[in-house]
C-alpha cells in the first residue's frame, strides 16, 4: 500500500491527474508495487545500492582528500512515457538536432542565418566557445553534434519543453543502462508483463554512429575513447562505454601526433586512430591550440583533425549551440533551416542584451530563474522565489554588468513523480528528463533516458552534485 | 594493447599476489608464535624484525613506531598506508591498477577486485582483524586465489594473460625468496654450523607454511623436515608453483610467448635477462648456494629479478616522457611547414634507476 497516502497537490504529477487517479500507463507498475511491503521495499532498495557499490558504478566526490567515492542515489520508482508521447518526442528532438547541426555547419561556413539578420551576428561572435580559428574546416559528413543529450522537463499542465541542448560531452548515459540492469534484478517479474522497450542497443547505436564518421568513409576505423583519467568524475561511464563498444579507453598521454596523424601508444608500437570519442571539453584537447597549461590534451591534436585524419565526436566548436543566448534562437533556426514550426517549444527566455527584456528582468528578477549563459551542472543559477533579497540584488548587479552572459526564464512548476522518500512513504519529488540522441547515418534516439529527481523535498534542483538522484525512464511499446 | 594498460594489468596482478604472500607471512607468525616454549620480549622481537627488514622498511618502521612487537609489525605491513607493500597499500594499488585497464579485464574481475577493496576499507574488517587476525588473513587469501581462479577463466589467451601471469610470477618469485631470507640465518647455521638449534624445525615448518608449501614438501621428501631440503625446495624445486625455479619458468614462457622467441635465444633485453637467471636456477646446487651464503644468494637473485622487471618496463611500457613544451613547439613548427617531411621517431634509453634487491619494486 505504497501509494495509499500519496498526494499529487497542485503540481502535474507523472502517475496520477489532479482527481487522484491513477494514469494508464502506471497501472501495472501500481499493482506490483501495491503487493510490496515498506520493509520488502527498504530491503530491495538496499541491495539495489549494495551493488551499486559493488560494481563501482561511482562518481567521484571533488574536494575530498581521500578521493571518496559516492554511488548516484537511484529511486526505485521508475517513470514511464507512454508509446504516444514517446513519438511525440521523438519528432521534436529529432527535428532539433537536425537544425543545431545545419546551424553549426552554417556558422562555421557561408554564416546565412547571420547574414539574413535571423540571428544578430554579435551574439554567434561573443559567444564563448565560439571558435572562429575552425571556420570552413571541414567535418566528416558535415555533422558537429554526434551525440546530444537535450534536457527536456514538464510544465505544470504536463507539457513537454526544452530546457537546454547539451551537443559537447552530455554525459550520464552509462547511468540509464545500470539503472535498467539495477530493476531487472530487483523486480525480475515486472518488465514482461509491462512492455518496457529496450535500452542495450545504445552502445552499438553509438559505434555505428562514431564509424560513419571514419575519415575518408574508412572500413574499419580504429575508434578509442579519451578521457581525462581515472580521477574523473565520469570516469566510470567512459570505461562503460568503451567496454560496451570494445574499443580501447585511452588518456592523452597514449597518443602523440606525428606527420599529421594521430597514434596510440601499444605493447607492439605506434598505431594509428581514426575517430575519437572525446569526453575532454574543446579548452583541453590540445594545448598547442587551446590552454597551453593543458596536461590532459595532445599537442598536435588540432593539426592531424584539420588534415581530415581524425575524426573528433563531437567536432570542435559545438559549444556556441549550448550557449544560453543561442538557445533562444533555435526555435527561429528551425524555422530557418527547416520551415518548420517547433515540435518541442522551448522555455520562454528574456535576453539581458535586449533592452525590453532587461527591463523586465531587473523588475522581475526575484520572481524569474536567472541563469549565466555558459554554465552547466546547476551552478551560476538564481532560482528567484528561493533566493534571499542579497542573492537578487548580487544578480541583479551581475546582470548589468555583463548583459551578454544573462538569460532569464520565468520558473517553471517542474511535475513532479512519486519518489521513495527518507520517511519510507511515497513522495512527489520535481524530476526532468535527458534523451540521448546519435546522429550519424541515421537519427538514433534512445528509447529511455536519465530521468533525473531534485531528491530533497520542494527542490527544483536535479543536478547529482546538489542533491539529485535519478530513476530509471521506461518506454512502453504501447500507451499502457 | 596500450602500453599504460599492460602495465596496469602487469601491476594489478603483482600487487594482488603481494598481498597474498604478506598476509599469509604474518598469519604464519602470527600462528607460531604459539609454538615456542618460552615467548619474552626479546623472542618476539627476533621473531618480528625479520619480516619487517625482508618486507618493508625499516627507517620507516622506526620512524612510526618504538618497538618491534606482534602488534606494531602486523600493523605495519598490514594496514599502514605509509608503507606502500601493507596488504592495504597493496589493494589500493591493486584496484587503482585495476581501474585503469577496467575495459581490457572481464567485469567479475573487477568486482572481486574492488570487493576485496570495500572489504578492507570498512570498518568491521578492521574489527575483524582485530578480533580474528586468522579469519581476516584468509579472506585477503582466498580473494586472490578467487581472482587467479578467474583470470585463467575469463581472460582471452594474448597478450592480456601473458601481461598479468608475468606480473603475478615475477612477484611470487620475489616473495618466495624474500620468505627464504626472513630465516636464513636459521637455514645457514642449520646446515652448515655446528649445532642444532631447538627451534630450527619450527622456523623451517613456518618458512614451508609462509610459502603454502609445508604439505607438498612432505609429498615429496617424507622423511621429515630438513633445512637444507626446505630451502633447495623453495629455491630449486621444479614442479612446486611457488619455488623460484618454477616461477621463473613460468614467466620466462609467458614472455616469450609475446615474441614467439624459442628457449635458448632472445630477441630483447628482458629475454635475454630471464633465460640467463633461468639457466643459472636450472644449474645450481644447493652446495653452491650454501657456499656462497644463502642470503647473499638471495640478494643476488633479487637484483636479477629486479633487472627483469626494468628490462619489461623497457622493452614494452616505456615511451620517452614527452616533454609538454617541446612537443608543442614541434606541433607549431609542423603546423607552419605544412608540407612536412615525415619525421623518424627515435626512443631514446630509459633513465629508470636500478633498485637495490632490499627494497621492493614500487610501480
Amino acid at each position: 500500500m505504497l501509494f495509499s497516502k500519496y498526494q499529487a497537490e497542485e503540481f502535474f504529477d507523472e502517475m496520477f491527474t489532479a482527481e487522484g487517479q491513477v494514469r494508464p500507463h502506471y497501472k501495472s507498475l501500481q499493482n506490483r508495487f501495491d503487493q510490496l511491503g515498506v520493509n520488502e521495499f527498504d530491503q530491495k532498495r538496499q541491495a539495489v545500492d549494495l551493488s551499486f557499490m559493488r560494481m563501482g558504478v561511482t562518481f567521484t566526490v571533488y574536494g575530498d582528500s581521500e578521493g571518496t567515492e559516492r554511488i548516484f542515489p537511484f529511486d526505485l520508482v521508475p517513470r514511464i512515457i507512454p508509446n504516444k508521447e514517446w513519438e511525440y518526442l521523438q519528432r521534436g528532438l529529432e527535428q532539433r538536432i537536425t537544425a543545431l547541426n545545419m546551424f553549426l555547419h552554417d556558422i562555421y561556413h557561408e554564416q546565412r542565418i547571420l547574414k539574413e539578420g535571423i540571428i544578430p551576428a554579435s551574439y554567434v561572435l561573443t559567444a564563448k566557445h565560439f571558435r572562429p580559428e575552425f571556420m570552413n574546416c571541414k567535418v566528416m559528413r558535415d555533422i558537429y553534434i554526434h551525440i546530444c543529450g537535450t534536457d527536456l522537463i514538464r510544465d505544470d499542465k504536463g507539457q513537454y519543453l526544452v530546457l537546454e541542448d547539451n551537443g559537447r560531452c552530455p554525459s550520464g548515459v552509462s547511468y540509464v543502462l545500470e539503472n535498467r540492469q539495477a530493476m531487472r534484478r530487483a523486480f525480475p517479474n515486472l518488465f514482461e508483463r509491462a512492455g518496457v522497450r529496450p535500452v542495450d542497443n545504445y552502445a552499438s547505436d553509438l559505434l555505428n554512429t562514431l564509424r560513419y564518421v571514419a575519415p575518408n568513409g574508412k572500413d574499419n576505423p580504429t575508434i578509442a575513447v579519451l578521457t581525462p583519467g581515472i580521477y574523473n568524475s565520469a570516469y566510470f561511464e567512459h570505461t562503460f562505454l568503451a567496454k560496451e563498444m570494445g574499443v580501447h579507453i585511452v588518456e592523452g598521454g597514449d597518443l602523440v601526433v606525428r606527420d599529421s596523424k594521430v597514434f596510440m601508444r601499444t605493447t607492439k608500437g605506434l598505431e594509428q586512430v581514426d575517430v575519437i570519442y572525446r569526453r575532454i571539453d574543446d579548452d583541453f584537447l590540445d594545448p598547442c591550440v587551446f590552454r597551453p597549461d593543458s596536461a590532459l590534451g595532445i599537442p598536435g591534436l588540432v593539426n592531424a583533425y584539420r588534415a581530415g585524419n581524425v575524426s573528433l565526436a563531437n567536432a570542435i566548436g559545438t559549444g556556441v549551440a549550448d550557449d544560453k543566448v543561442m538557445y533562444y534562437f533555435v526555435p527561429r533556426m528551425i524555422k530557418f533551416y527547416l520551415g518548420q514550426d517547433p515540435i518541442i517549444p522551448n522555455v520562454p527566455t528574456y535576453l539581458a542584451t535586449e533592452k525590453e527584456d532587461l527591463k523586465y528582468m531587473l523588475e522581475n528578477t526575484a520572481k524569474l530563474v536567472v541563469k549565466a549563459a555558459n554554465e552547466a551542472g546547476g551552478y551560476g543559477m538564481l532560482i528567484g522565489p528561493k533566493a534571499t533579497a542579497a542573492e537578487v540584488k548580487d544578480f541583479q548587479a551581475r546582470i548589468k554588468a555583463e548583459p551578454r552572459n544573462y538569460i532569464a526564464q520565468p520558473t517553471i512548476s517542474l511535475s513532479r513523480h512519486p519518489t521513495y522518500s527518507d520517511l519510507s512513504q511515497m513522495e512527489g519529488r520535481h524530476i526532468d528528463f535527458r534523451p540521448y540522441i546519435l546522429y550519424g547515418d541515421k537519427i538514433r534516439i534512445m528509447p529511455g533516458g536519465l530521468t533525473r529527481v531534485a531528491l530533497k523535498k520542494g527542490s527544483l534542483v536535479v543536478n547529482s552534485s546538489q542533491g539529485g538522484g535519478s530513476k530509471d525512464t521506461w518506454v512502453l511499446y504501447g500507451d499502457e | 594493447m596500450l602500453s599504460r594498460v599492460a602495465n596496469s594489468l602487469f601491476w594489478m596482478s603483482r600487487y594482488l599476489e603481494r598481498a597474498e604472500n604478506v598476509s599469509r607471512i604474518v598469519d604464519v607468525n602470527l600462528q607460531s608464535l604459539l609454538d615456542y616454549k618460552t615467548l619474552d620480549d626479546k623472542r618476539i622481537k627476533e621473531q618480528w624484525e625479520p619480516l619487517v627488514n625482508t618486507l618493508g622498511d625499516d627507517e620507516l618502521f622506526r620512524s612510526l613506531y618504538k618497538k618491534s612487537d606482534s602488534h606494531s609489525v602486523t600493523e605495519f605491513l598490514t594496514y599502514n598506508e605509509e608503507n606502500p607493500n601493507s596488504i592495504l597499500s597493496c589493494i589500493i594499488s591493486a584496484r587503482h591498477n585495476a581501474r585503469a585497464a577496467r575495459d581490457q579485464i572481464a567485469l567479475e574481475m573487477w568486482e572481486e577486485v574492488n570487493r576485496l577493496y570495500l572489504f578492507i576499507r570498512s570498518k568491521e574488517t578492521k574489527k575483524l582483524w582485530q578480533e580474528s587476525p586468522y579469519d581476516f588473513y584468509r579472506e585477503i587469501k582466498q580473494s586472490s586465489y578467487k581472482l587467479q581462479g578467474l583470470t585463467s577463466a575469463t581472460t582471452i589467451h594474448g597478450i592480456n594473460l601473458e601481461f598479468m601471469m608475468m606480473g603475478r610470477f615475477l612477484e611470487r618469485a620475489d616473495m618466495t625468496s624474500r620468505i627464504l631470507d626472513v630465516k636464513h640465518r636459521t637455514l645457514q647455521d642449520a646446515v652448515c654450523g655446528p649445532e642444532e638449534d631447538n627451534n630450527t624445525m619450527i622456523e623451517c615448518a613456518a618458512v614451508l607454511r609462509s610459502s603454502s608449501a609445508y604439505e607438498a614438501y612432505q609429498h615429496t621428501y617424507v622423511s621429515g623436515v630438513a633445512p637444507k631440503k626446505v630451502a633447495e625446495f623453495l629455491l630449486l624445486s621444479d614442479s612446486f608453483p611457488r619455488s623460484l625455479r618454477f616461477c621463473v619458468r613460468t614467466f620466462d614462457h609467458f614472455l616469450r610467448k609475446m615474441t614467439g622467441s624459442d628457449p635458448g635465444y632472445f630477441r630483447n633485453e628482458a629475454e635475454k635477462l630471464s633465460g640467463r637467471l633461468l639457466a643459472e636456477l636450472n644449474y645450481t646446487t644447493m652446495n653452491e648456494v650454501f657456499a656462497m651464503g644463502l642470503h647473499e644468494y638471495l640478494d643476488h637473485v633479487q637484483l636479477k629479478l629486479s633487472d627483469v622487471g626494468v628490462a619489461i618496463f623497457e622493452t614494452y611500457i616505456f615511451y620517452q616522457q614527452t616533454d609538454l613544451a617541446k612537443e608543442i613547439e614541434y606541433q607549431k613548427q609542423q603546423q607552419s611547414q605544412s608540407q612536412s617531411q615525415s619525421q623518424s621517431q627515435s626512443q631514446s634509453q630509459s633513465q629508470s634507476q636500478h633498485q637495490t634487491p632490499r627494497q621492493k619494486q614500487q610501480q
